[in-house]
């Protein structure tokens, strides 16, 4: 009810804004794709209160394109089908007139309204939550953004830590679906490349009870570790189980999937030493976002809730840097505004970076998740490096 | 040396699992072809008994375990094990009278008979949902292990080791002791062999006297025991989660048809065929053989026939020629 109401005084207040600014020139139209039905629809609501919390920040700013409004419109992306999530942007650029899109959030429905919508109408859309490796090689025209990493550079910090740890061959297990195989691609490549060797890499079904097949194959195979990219609650457990119980693997490598409190009070001890990683760095944005968040009634710790405020944050900048609510102006400003140099701006600092804008300053955004853009314009990602010390997930450092 | 390890290698990661793997489903699929034997149809709702039954004695174990009563070494689940089969045998008399009872009356066909099973099944889904929730349920205590593969290890200077989890040596023992009991029970029992007579032809067995519907009832009460007995060693062995006693459906029936629909002999061998045909094919040899074979010939892949992923057609495969060349199964039972 809170929450609702929230969203009403937040709606009241735009409603007001827009009304304002409607004598000056017309509202600047932006679209907030998530999706509010399906698979991920727990999670929807706080990633679009925290896009629209950044909308609201900035709408009828004197400083943004001589104060005009910013108006979000929603739309349901249902995060697994491709049809209806491009239908929905469609309607939103042709009959609502958005220019910038917020979203979408599952990997496979934010490819298809990429290929199918952005791209062939230029629009921008930055997406908070798609992490598939495959999006980083989409054909974009410079139009595609997101402000959550690819799994492609996880792979890579756990290939990292893993030779430096001078675990030179591995046997890896992933979950069979997009994210698992994904991962997996990018950890094998990225392994590989520096000299460690996979001596199998096979998936696993999620809820199943019996893996003594999989752990069978993967022991024949050998190695010094096993890297599990799988979920928690599901296979990922059952296959660690399997390998201590018969003595196949004492040391893991654990995906972001894996690291969760459950997994050490099921194992604790007998998983000494394995390593993890998980999205994760030390910046200041994401408390200060967490007190903005809660003031304004969202859950500021909602998965992707920083990250979407981040992506309509970095679409208002941008459209104050160029000027103009039209893509192809804008777009090119996103990456500077992203990056250094310039003046660091957090959650809460979106009329100061218009300031610095109008001023002709030079703004860094670093907001609720510490943006970093690399090329082709996605997160950096910064990661936190776990290892299992005296049964517990303790936190050794930020790569 | 080299051989030792290479039986001890297919031991740890084949024989073991495998053969604890096939105990359950044999208890599985014994229920599947009583069912089938006796009342005439496919019943699909035993591996949804499985999880009831096995839920059933999960909340009597947590009771146990709140009063601090245990067995020591032993899981407290055996404790509460005559406890779940009495809350499922209930429950199962109780579906048969509510349901099935009003279709047998009615002489319905098999085939209707299946579909209803198939409701039943839903039905039992969601109850043990309900009760538990969908998620992991940890149950069992006591010592994991008999011995593991370290001990092993330490006691014989071997490289490789294997490893006896309690959970399978009960299984294990589990298993010949009910399926004995059973075979002393329909074949050297009155009731059992009124069971029998019923199975074998319905007609004559009404005329020389026996009660049908306390044939029935005996049959839901053994299948219960059953059903709560394999669902709790596989719980015990693995996890517990209301899922996958619905995946377990399919290896089970495959084991009951296989084994011959109706035969209890069938069923024992059934399971094991289907579990160790599941593990060995999918097993990656490479680690065997290169004990086994010479430095000369030492594979450099891994030898596997068939990836993991293909494990439950492993079970499909065998049900398709089985059925192709001895529709009746291995142990002549009815024919599908």
């Amino acid at each position: 009810m809170k929450h609702l109401l929230a969203t009403t005084a937040a709606a009241a207040t735009l409603i007001a804004g827009a009304a304002f600014a409607q004598s000056g020139t017309d509202p600047v139209k932006m679209g907030v794709l998530l999706s509010f039905t399906g698979p991920i629809e727990s999670l929807s609501p706080a990633m679009a209160s925290g896009a629209e919390m950044a909308i609201s920040e900035a709408s009828g700013n004197e400083n943004f394109m001589g104060g005009t409004s910013i108006e979000p419109v929603r739309a349901d992306a249902t995060c697994v089908d491709a049809a209806a999530a491009t239908a929905a942007a469609e309607r939103m650029i042709t009959s609502d007139g958005v220019t910038a899109i917020m979203g979408a959030d599952c990997s496979g429905v934010t490819t298809a309204v990429l290929s199918n919508v952005a791209v062939p109408n230029g629009v921008a859309m930055i997406s908070p939550a798609a992490t598939s490796p495959a999006l980083s090689s989409a054909e974009d025209n410079g139009l595609f953004f997101r402000t959550a990493p690819s799994d492609a550079r996880q792979g890579e910090v756990m290939a990292n830590i893993l030779i430096e740890e001078g675990i030179e061959e591995v046997a890896v297990t992933y979950t069979n679906n997009d994210y698992g195989n994904g991962f997996a691609d990018a950890f094998i490549a990225s392994y590989e490349d520096q000299g460690g060797t996979v001596t199998l890499s096979a998936s696993h079904e999620d809820g199943k009870g019996d893996y003594s097949a999989e752990v069978g194959a993967l022991a024949s195979a050998g190695g010094d570790a096993l890297v599990v990219l799988g979920y928690v609650d599901q296979g990922g457990a059952g296959i660690i189980q399997s390998a201590l119980d018969t003595g196949a693997f004492d040391t893991f490598a654990f995906g972001d999937g894996m690291i969760g409190d459950s997994l050490t009070e099921r194992f604790g001890q007998s998983i000494e030493g394995s390593i993890g990683t998980a999205p994760g760095g030390e910046n200041e944005g994401a408390d200060m976002f967490q007190t903005m968040a809660d003031e304004a009634g969202i859950d500021g710790t909602s998965v992707y809730a920083g990250e979407s405020y981040d992506a309509a944050a970095l679409l208002v900048l941008a459209m104050a840097q160029a000027e103009s609510a039209s893509a192809g102006d804008y777009a090119g400003e996103i990456m500077g505004i992203a990056n250094e140099p310039g003046e660091k701006i957090y959650p809460g600092e979106l009329a100061k970076a218009l300031q610095i804008i109008a001023d002709g300053g030079e703004v860094d955004y670093e907001g609720a998740t510490g943006v970093e853009f690399v090329e082709p314009g996605e997160a950096a990602g910064s990661y936190a490096e776990f290892r299992v010390q005296d049964g517990a997930l303790e936190v050794i450092g930020y790569r | 040396m080299e051989p030792i390890n290479a039986i001890v290698a297919l031991m740890n990661f084949v024989v073991i699992p495998a053969t604890a793997y096939g105990a359950q489903l044999a208890l599985g699929a014994l229920g599947v072809t009583l069912v089938y034997g006796i009342l005439r149809f496919s019943n699909f709702a035993h591996g949804d008994s499985m999880a009831f039954g096995a839920m059933a004695t999960i909340l009597f174990t947590w009771g146990l375990q709140a009063l601090g009563i245990s067995l020591g070494p032993i899981p407290t689940a055996l404790l509460a094990l005559p406890a779940g089969i009495i809350v499922t045998a209930l429950f199962l008399l109780g579906t048969d009278r509510v349901v099935y009872r009003f279709y047998r009356r009615q002489k319905a066909n098999p085939v209707i008979l299946v579909i209803v099973s198939i409701g039943v099944m839903f039905i039992y889904n969601g109850v043990v949902r309900l009760i538990v929730g969908p998620g992991d349920q940890f149950f069992d205590d006591g010592a994991r292990f008999i011995f593991t593969v370290r001990d092993f290890q330490a006691w014989t200077g071997l490289d490789e080791g294997f490893g006896l989890r309690t959970s399978q040596a009960i299984t294990l023992i589990t298993a010949v002791i009910v399926v004995a009991a059973l075979f002393w029970f329909l074949n050297r029992t009155r009731t059992g062999k009124s069971m029998r007579a019923f199975s074998d032809n319905e007609d004559l067995a009404l005329l020389s006297g026996i009660n049908p519907e306390r044939v029935v009832a005996v049959t839901w009460v053994i299948v219960a025991a059953l059903a709560t007995l394999a669902g709790v060693l596989y719980g015990l062995d693995k996890s517990f989660k209301p899922f996958t006693y619905f995946q377990l459906l399919l290896p089970i029936f495959a084991a009951a048809i296989v084994g011959g629909l109706g035969s209890p002999v069938g069923a024992i061998a059934g399971g094991f065929v289907i579990a160790f045909s599941e593990v060995t094919i999918t097993y990656a040899w490479k680690r065997v053989l290169a004990y086994a074979m010479p430095d000369s010939l030492e594979p450099s892949n891994l030898v596997q026939l068939l990836s993991t992923d293909y494990k439950f057609a492993v079970s499909f495969m065998i049900l398709v020629v089985v059925l192709l060349f001895r529709p009746t199964g291995l142990f002549k039972g009815k024919s599908v």
